[in-house]
C-alpha cells in the first residue's frame, strides 16, 4: 500500500485508497478482487500482488488517465 | 482496553516522535448501518495519546455530505490523511483509507502518518519525478485484508 500512497503525496493529481475488501464486497465484486493485494488504476490498470517500487510504477503509470472514481 | 500493546506503543511513540508536521486523520463515519465505524474509532483513539502532533477529526458522513464529497468519500468508515502546513492551514493528502484500519491496514495507516508527518519519501529521484510528471487525475485503490 506505501507505495500508492507515496505516489498520492508526491503528487495533487494522484489519489490513493487503501480498501478494506472484506468490508466492502460490492467493490471486490466489481474489480474482480480473488487475491490480495491488488491494485486497480484509473479503473483500467490492474496490478496483482506486491512489486517491487520501479515495476509497480512502471505499470501504474502505464495508461493515460481517464477518469477519477 | 488498549488494543495496542504497551511495547508497541513505545515503538509508535518513538517513531511519532520523529514528525516534523501536526497530521490531521479526518474520520468519516455514521451512526447507523455501519458495522466498522465504532472500531475504527476505536483504532484511531490510540493514536493521539502516543503523539500531540496527532489529531483525529470526526466527519458525519450523513450530516456533513458536502466534506464527504470534496474529500472523495463515498462509504464508511473512511479516512482522509491530511496535515497542518501552518497552524491552521490544513492541506489534504489524497491519501485514503476505506474500512476498518486493523492488522496490516494498521501500519499502513503508521506509515502514512509518518511520511505525511514529515519523514522522507521510500520514492527513488527516478520514479518520484516519474510522479511527478502525472498532468491527468489518477486514482489509484489497492484491496488488501486485514490478515
Amino acid at each position: 500500500m506505501s507505495l500508492a500512497h507515496e505516489m498520492a503525496f508526491a503528487n495533487p493529481l494522484i489519489t490513493a485508497y487503501a480498501v478494506e475488501a472484506t468490508e466492502f464486497p460490492d467493490l471486490a465484486r466489481r474489480y474482480m478482487v480473488n487475491g490480495v493485494p491488488k491494485t486497480v488504476v484509473n479503473d483500467q490498470v490492474e496490478i496483482l500482488g506486491a512489486l517491487p517500487q520501479d515495476d509497480f510504477i512502471e505499470q501504474a503509470l502505464q495508461l493515460p488517465a481517464k477518469k477519477q472514481l | 482496553m488498549a488494543l495496542i500493546s504497551s511495547a508497541d506503543q513505545e515503538r509508535l511513540r518513538e517513531s511519532f516522535a520523529e514528525m516534523t508536521r501536526p497530521v490531521r486523520l479526518l474520520f468519516f463515519t455514521q451512526t447507523l448501518d455501519c458495522e466498522t465505524c465504532l472500531h475504527t474509532r476505536q483504532i484511531l483513539d490510540e493514536l493521539p495519546p502516543l503523539s500531540d502532533r496527532i489529531t483525529i477529526d470526526e466527519v458525519n458522513f450523513v450530516l456533513e455530505a458536502d466534506r464527504a464529497k470534496e474529500y472523495g468519500i463515498d462509504r464508511v468508515p473512511a479516512i482522509a490523511v491530511a496535515y497542518e502546513d501552518a497552524p491552521g492551514a490544513i492541506t489534504d493528502s489524497r491519501i485514503r483509507f476505506l474500512g476498518a484500519p486493523a492488522g496490516y491496514e494498521f501500519i499502513s495507516l503508521v506509515q502514512a502518518i509518518l511520511l505525511v508527518g514529515g519523514s522522507e519519501s521510500v520514492l527513488s529521484p527516478d520514479n518520484r519525478a516519474r510522479v511527478a510528471a502525472v498532468a491527468q487525475p489518477v486514482t489509484i485503490q489497492v484491496f488488501t485484508t486485514p490478515g
